[in-house]
């Protein structure tokens, strides 16, 4: 195998900017009523207008509500062994939308609702070929 | 239209049955159900099953009989059971048939669900990165409820101990060990601020009820229960719920709430007038959350309902009598058929040491799935 130490590629394409210098997450905004989802969709859930147009989100926000994944998810999940606990929660990103997202801390002493909190790219597992999987993640600020 | 009586309830009992298949359990329900109504399969016009992970109701009819009647399989996340009701009532309310059969059956391995997110319209990163699980959709709804309205980790603990306590009063129940509040807030903290003994478990069951038009229950029942509304919603926008990679900025639009007051409307009986009430509690906080969405409570009067022992059997306002999810664990399909079946139970009078005292008339169910689907019905004697 030719792995190439190093390299790193998105979990997956047009949920965030990849490259960049200044990540944002992709989502989607109706110009009918203004309802912005993530990641995009064709058509709007709220009003089901099809103008639909992509957006760039808001990278910061603030902790809406959260937890702590204390055990290892079964499949599909495929975090790299050994498990390590992680934050998962809900970051509301102001006129835009709230978003599902790993958060760096998994501390429960640390995280509270309300925390301003900073989108971030980080390195997920190790794919077959050696590169990393980048997916998006939120840390406190 | 016709009314819909409920004339025949049968269970298999819930836990893990090893050796045993889901669909089995579900054709020792069905006989159950059929022999407490006195009548023979080839007498049932129609049916409706269903099953998440245990395969095709209608292949029931090979163990039944092979009576040609039209057997209809119905799979709609933990709302199955539900839904089947739901169905079977049409059915009848129509008059395309007089008297059917609802049933439900599962067996899920330990551990908590995996889907695949291509099930649900959403794309593999969700499930690969880890965001795809209900426990922790159930942990974040109930961390902002408590930030919200002032739920305490002590309250989690109370629901679950009451459930435990019904359960080992419930031969049915999987889960019949008494536990503590202690216990339960003492045991491993599973998705902050969810412990262990908060949470139920996916599980194996089976439940079927007979039902018929209601001026015809008497000739298959003594104890006819009235299935006065069955109600089924799925989210509107606004709402959140499982499998949310994205939320609306402004809550609205949850199906529980829909679905329970147009249960109610439909019923023509208010929430005021319900004796008895099986929730979904697929952790202690959902029992708490959907006591006010379903109409009983406002939000944040849960605390002290708890605290004064009102959801308990002989408070004011009973749940989850039978233990709930808690104390039975999840078996998809048959899930929402057994808080019918326990509802049944305790109209009739027949539910033994956690019988509600007094004379309860009215009962209310509510069982709720993924990706966000309610049903609920109101019963009465």
């Amino acid at each position: 195998m030719t792995a190439t130490p190093g390299r790193r590629v998105p979990v997956a394409e047009g949920i965030f900017t990849w490259p960049s210098a200044d990540p944002r997450l992709i989502g989607s905004r109706c110009s009918t009523c203004d309802t912005t989802t993530f990641p995009k969709q064709r058509s709007c859930p709220c009003c089901a207008a099809f103008d639909v147009e992509e957006v760039v989100l808001p990278n910061e926000g603030t902790l809406w509500s959260w937890t702590v994944q204390t055990f290892r998810p079964k499949p599909p999940y495929q975090g790299p062994e050994p498990f390590v606990p992680y934050g998962v929660g809900y970051v509301e990103l102001p006129g835009a939308v709230m978003v599902e997202a790993r958060l760096t801390e998994a501390d429960p002493d640390r995280l509270h609702i309300g925390d301003a909190m900073r989108l971030v790219l980080l390195p997920f597992r190790t794919d077959s070929q050696g590169r990393d999987v980048v997916t998006f993640a939120f840390e406190r600020m | 239209m016709a009314d819909v009586a409920i004339v025949g309830i049968g269970i298999h009992p819930f836990g893990r049955h090893e050796g045993v298949s889901g669909r089995q359990q579900g054709v020792v329900a069905a006989r159950a159900a059929l022999a407490d109504a006195g009548i023979g399969w080839r007498e049932v016009e129609f049916a409706f099953g269903g099953s998440d992970a245990a395969g095709n109701a209608d292949a029931m009819v090979t163990d039944l009989g092979l009576t040609g009647l039209p057997f209809i399989n119905v799979t709609n996340g933990c709302a199955t059971g539900g839904s089947t009701l739901t169905l079977a009532d049409r059915t009848i309310r129509s008059g395309a048939h007089d008297i059917g059969l609802a049933v439900g059956f599962d067996k899920h391995p330990a551990g908590a669900f995996n889907p695949d997110p291509e099930l649900y319209s959403l794309d593999p990163w969700y499930g690969e990165t880890g965001l795809m699980l209900t426990t922790q959709f159930f942990a974040m709804k109930i961390q902002r409820y408590m930030h919200d309205y002032g739920i305490s980790a002590s309250t989690l603990a109370k629901v679950a101990a009451k459930a435990y306590r019904n359960g080992s009063l419930n031969r049915n129940a999987w889960r019949r060990q008494p536990l503590t509040e202690e216990e339960i807030l003492a045991s491993p903290m599973i998705s902050h601020p969810l412990t262990k003994y908060m949470f139920c478990s996916p599980a194996e069951g089976a439940v079927a009820l007979v039902l018929c038009r209601a001026d015809r229950a008497g000739e298959y029942s003594d104890t006819p229960v009235y299935l006065r509304s069955a109600v089924l919603r799925s989210r509107g926008f606004g709402s959140f719920e499982v499998f949310a990679p994205s939320l609306a900025l402004e809550r609205g639009g949850a199906p529980t709430v829909a679905a329970a007051g147009a249960a109610f409307e439909a019923a023509g009986i208010g929430p005021d007038e319900v004796d008895v009430i099986q929730i979904q509690d697929t952790e202690s906080g959902a029992e708490v959350m959907h006591l006010a969405e379903c109409g009983f409570c406002e939000h944040g009067e849960q605390e002290k309902l708890v605290r004064d022992g009102a959801t308990e059997i002989g408070g004011a306002r009973p749940v989850n009598t039978d233990g709930g999810c808690l104390a039975n664990g999840e078996p998809i399909g048959a899930s929402g058929l057994r808080q019918v079946y326990e509802t049944v139970l305790q109209l009739r009078r027949q539910a033994g040491e956690r019988q509600v005292p007094g004379n309860p008339s009215v009962g209310f169910t509510h069982v709720y799935g993924a990706p966000g689907v309610s049903a609920c019905t109101v019963l009465s004697r």
